[in-house]
């Protein structure tokens, strides 16, 4: 499978994410500049990384969300290409329209950098095959605005779709997202949000290896 | 409309410029008539104390600068070390002390972005940062305040520029009350052919201007930070400069980009005194002169003048020497990324700074006197007598060891800081091996299968104040010391000198004695230092802060699978002491802390040993012997022990029977030279005997064991404890109502 990173200016964690699904699928993905119009058709994952897109100035993601590039993955989300929003890569899929919800402030009002532990809350989607239901994993989280909300009614409706895919267990939700809310897919299951970072644990020198899988399960190097 | 630069200079003007009558008459001399407005900024921002080192000069010629590996000494905007393999890392530690206690949270913020842009002007990707804070007593009223601001300025710059925070200090004593110091600290690895400098080269060529507008924040910003502080304070909130991590990160994009295609002939960073200083920096340096046309600079605000212009401390801004024929290619790299890109002025043959404006020239000034020719002075001093060493029979044993330990571990100044780096992204870019909480922060060096670098920061500026030879000695000897305990080699360090007025003969001897200290022990360990900024003025109503020569080191790991950490620890492992058994509670934190007692000499520093008894340890990690290492520094071997057990979650069972001396100096003294190792069981007999071969004192205390620190007769506590106590201070003494509503 061939994966594509958008590039913002203010986005900071790109080069993470290109080091790790060029680790994991052993060839570099392809990066696309703000500017553009179009995404190769033979892109069969498009990956939004984290960092401050503009700052995060306005409201995280807002100004992103609304430049060329992403008319391009709302398209080809359209059609069904993956596509995996990490940190503001969420914040950014959240502000335009992709996945429901918002991010606030965290409950804290720090910026907070530390590891977590996540339960895999629905194995079957294309982006966590590679866990079982119910695995608990590690995985950094380091934000600012991460509080996941929504309104009762779209809360109701993600939970009841299964589109929860990962949660803080409760002990460790390190942000006050509502039901533990780690990260969400759609409800056609190919496009997932979520704040924590698995590319900053996936080989020894990170400590561990627990968000491998993701990636694996995304370019189809595992499951189904 | 035409914008008003000429103002009458008056005696009021000229002090207000922080420039003294007989550094007045020097200007005189220099240009033979009146200077206009423009140009009285111009040489007060020259000649401050703080671009100028006008005390220090003198006495930083003394430092070791050289070694084999050193690249770039001091005199640019970072220093530059070889690391092998055609890579290089560059770093450079400095101050923004003044502004963060005006203005916490942009203080601290600009203090990062500024550093970071040393390293990158450089031509060098930033790879790691770390900060030296300290601040006034817990209890008075502005302290959590700045606490909370320069944290969340620290992290909110760093965070978002993207560099992982990997190591710092944070201390509280009351003698900061009217003064905090923010130390930022930054590095990043270039290739060893693609390093950038500030030296123009080349009569006729254009000066362009890069980055952000200019506006009129941080006008006079580096004279202010030249003064000392008094009840008119808030008055100075306009000098401080307002960051913006956003534009910083896509100029560094930009600037990379640019490097790459050969546009730059010199290139310099705008911080102190902003457009002034890197032009005059270029020129002096390249023996030429600089003539600016200010129509052309970018500008965010409408009317400033051409002072205004020259002494904005705007951020996020760079100058660079172009090579004409690459003017189309540079221009559209910034256009992509959004910035400012102006052709601004022209190098001369003429050794003349000349500034034009709205078609008049508003400064005319021999470049050279402005830059490396400003003042110099030899300022009186007085040797500082040392304290005499504390008898420790005359101290107090407490009733309950256990006890001690909890009430030191719970203390201010030895809990744990999580709560500070917590709010730090440690982990951007994926390469950081080891965090905050441990000796030294670690991280990959991208590109190569095993290499790391290691860096901390530390001095101890109560032993300084007690005794500023041993103190500045003792700086060195600590941070090489921390960098040994992850088995890094150490390469090379940087300065950062805060100290209080220099015209006052005590402080200038605090600063003279702790230079040669400092001097001595980069000499004796190989460690010279290659960048760095002095901070003098750190005095309010006349009382100085504590001499704090921050000293930042760099390390180079070979195979970092060979790495030490606090923490790792098998149950069984040999507990090993480096080192002598201690003898001294002089300066102690256990004494200043536990019993109020800021007495007696501070532990002397013995390089030799020092030397030794490192050399042993970082040999012993890197042939894979040692399970985890921590040095033995503030809080003596007792705190060494529990911070050890509580990074490896296991207890241990020590038996200190055949140590020599009174259990409260061997448990909190803080004798140099020291390290605690675990080993692996069947490896400690010849690991000792090596240490018996190398000349290193050790003691065999005990083993990893259980979940209770447990020491014959003395203590025995469970490591939950410990840590509950250990990381409960900070989050009680920040965590309340009247902090969040000071912000």
């Amino acid at each position: 499978m061939k994966a594509a990173v958008i590039l913002l200016p203010g986005l900071n964690r790109d080069r993470d994410m290109i080091a790790a699904l060029t680790k994991i699928s052993g060839q570099a993905p392809q990066t696309v500049w703000q500017t553009e119009t179009s995404i190769d058709d033979d892109v069969d994952l498009i990956v939004i990384p984290g960092g401050f897109s503009y700052g995060d100035y306005l409201r995280c993601g807002a100004i992103a969300a609304r430049m060329p590039v992403m008319q391009a993955v709302r398209e080809k989300a359209e059609k069904g290409t993956r596509v995996i929003g990490v940190c503001n890569g969420f914040q950014i899929l959240l502000e335009a329209g992709l996945l429901p919800g918002a991010l606030m402030r965290n409950a804290s009002l720090k910026f907070v950098c530390r590891e977590v532990r996540l339960e895999v809350a629905n194995a079957r989607t294309v982006f966590t095959q590679g866990y079982s239901q119910g695995q608990v994993i590690r995985c950094p989280v380091a934000h600012h605005d991460g509080n996941y909300f929504t309104d009762a009614d779209t809360l109701a409706e993600i939970e009841a779709n299964n589109q929860v895919a990962f949660r803080y267990t409760a002990d460790t939700n390190p942000n006050g997202s509502l039901n533990n809310i780690a990260g969400i897919v759609n409800k056609a299951g190919n496009v997932l949000g979520m704040m924590p970072h698995p590319e900053n644990l996936i080989e020894p020198a990170h400590g561990g290896s627990d968000g491998r899988a993701l990636f694996e399960s995304a370019l189809g190097l595992v499951g189904a | 409309m035409s914008i008003p630069n000429i103002i009458p200079i008056t005696e009021e003007l000229i002090s207000a410029h922080g420039l003294k009558p007989e550094e007045y008459q020097r200007i005189l001399d220099l240009i033979g008539r009146e200077p206009t407005f423009t140009e009285l900024g111009i040489f007060s921002a020259m000649w401050n104390e703080h671009c100028s080192y006008k005390s220090s000069k003198k006495w930083l010629r003394t430092l070791p600068t050289t070694g084999p590996r050193v690249i770039q000494g001091p005199g640019e905007n970072a220093g530059v070390v070889d690391i092998g393999d055609g890579d290089c890392v560059v770093f450079k530690m400095e101050s923004h002390n003044h502004p963060s206690y005006i203005e916490p949270y942009q203080g601290a913020a600009t203090g990062v972005g500024g550093i970071l842009r040393d390293v990158f002007t450089m031509g060098a990707r930033p790879i790691a940062a770390m900060n030296a804070l300290r601040f006034g007593a817990p209890d008075h009223p502005k302290t959590r305040h700045l606490v909370s601001g320069v944290v969340a300025g620290v992290g909110g710059y760093g965070n978002s520029f993207g560099v992982p925070t990997v190591g710092g200090e944070v201390e509280f004593d009351p003698r900061y009350n009217g003064n905090c110091l923010v130390n930022a600290f930054a590095a990043g690895i270039a290739k060893t052919d693609g390093i950038f400098l500030s030296e123009a080269k080349g009569v006729g060529l254009p000066v362009v201007y890069l980055g952000a507008k200019t506006g009129r924040d941080g006008v006079g910003g580096a004279t202010m930070a030249s003064a000392e502080f008094d009840e008119s304070i808030e008055e100075k909130r306009p000098t401080v400069q307002v960051g913006d991590p956003f534009t910083e990160k896509c100029l560094l994009e930009a600037c990379l980009e640019l490097m790459q295609t050969g546009a730059v002939i010199a290139i310099q960073d705008m911080g102190a005194a902003g457009l002034t200083c890197s032009a005059v920096e270029m020129g002096a340096k390249g023996e030429l002169g600089i003539e600016l046309d200010l129509d052309h600079v970018p500008v965010r605000e409408i009317n400033m003048s051409a002072y205004e212009m020259m002494l904005s401390e705007s951020q996020e801004r760079m100058l660079m020497v172009l090579e004409p024929s690459k003017e189309e290619i540079a221009k559209a790299i910034f256009v992509k990324w959004g910035l400012d890109f102006a052709i601004v002025g022209k190098t001369t043959d003429d050794l003349r700074f000349r500034i034009l404006h709205q078609g008049e020239e508003v400064a005319n000034l021999p470049i050279k006197e402005l830059g490396d020719e400003a003042p110099e002075y030899d300022r009186e001093w007085r040797e500082i007598g040392s304290l005499s060493p504390l008898d420790i029979a005359e101290v107090e044993e407490p009733e309950d060891y256990g006890q001690a330990l909890l009430d030191l571990l719970g203390s201010p100044n030895n809990a744990s800081r999580r709560w500070v780096w917590e709010q730090y992204d440690t982990l951007i870019q994926g390469n950081s091996l080891q965090i905050p909480g441990g000796d030294a922060g670690v991280v990959r060096v991208d590109g190569h299968a095993t290499k790391a670098l290691a860096f901390s920061s530390d001095v101890t500026p109560r032993y300084v104040e007690a005794n500023p030879y041993e103190g500045g000695k003792q700086a060195v000897a600590e941070c090489w010391r921390n960098l040994t305990a992850t088995g890094a080699e150490p390469l090379a360090s940087t300065d950062n000198l805060n100290f209080g007025n220099p015209e006052r003969p005590e402080i200038m001897g605090q600063l003279v004695m702790a230079i040669q200290g400092i001097g001595e022990a980069c000499t004796a360990l190989d460690f010279p230092i290659v960048s760095g900024n002095v901070s003098l003025y750190n005095e309010t109503n006349g009382e100085a802060i504590l001499p704090t020569p921050t000293i930042g080191g760099v390390g180079l790991i070979d195979d970092w699978n060979h790495m030490a950490r606090i923490g790792g620890a098998s149950s069984g492992d040999a507990v090993i002491l480096i080192g002598g058994d201690c003898s001294h509670l002089g300066q102690s934190a256990w004494m200043r802390d536990c019993l109020g007692r800021a007495e007696g000499a501070p532990p002397p520093v013995d390089l030799m040993e020092e030397r030794r008894n490192g050399d042993f340890v970082r040999s012993a990690i890197r042939n894979g012997q040692v399970t985890s290492c921590h040095d033995i520094s503030s809080g003596g071997l007792a705190t060494t022990l529990a911070e050890m057990a509580m990074a490896s979650d296991l207890g241990m069972q020590l038996d200190f029977s055949a140590c020599h001396g009174p259990a409260h100096a061997l448990l909190f003294g803080e004798d140099q030279a020291r390290y605690v190792l675990t080993v692996p069981a069947d490896l400690s007999g010849y690991v000792m005997a090596s240490a018996e071969g190398a000349g290193v004192p050790f003691r065999h205390l005990g083993a990893m064991s259980g979940d209770s620190l447990r020491i014959e007769g003395l203590m025995s506590v469970p490591v939950s404890a410990l840590r509950a106590t250990h990381e409960s201070w900070f989050p009680a003494f920040m965590d309340v109502p009247e902090a969040l509503a000071a912000e």
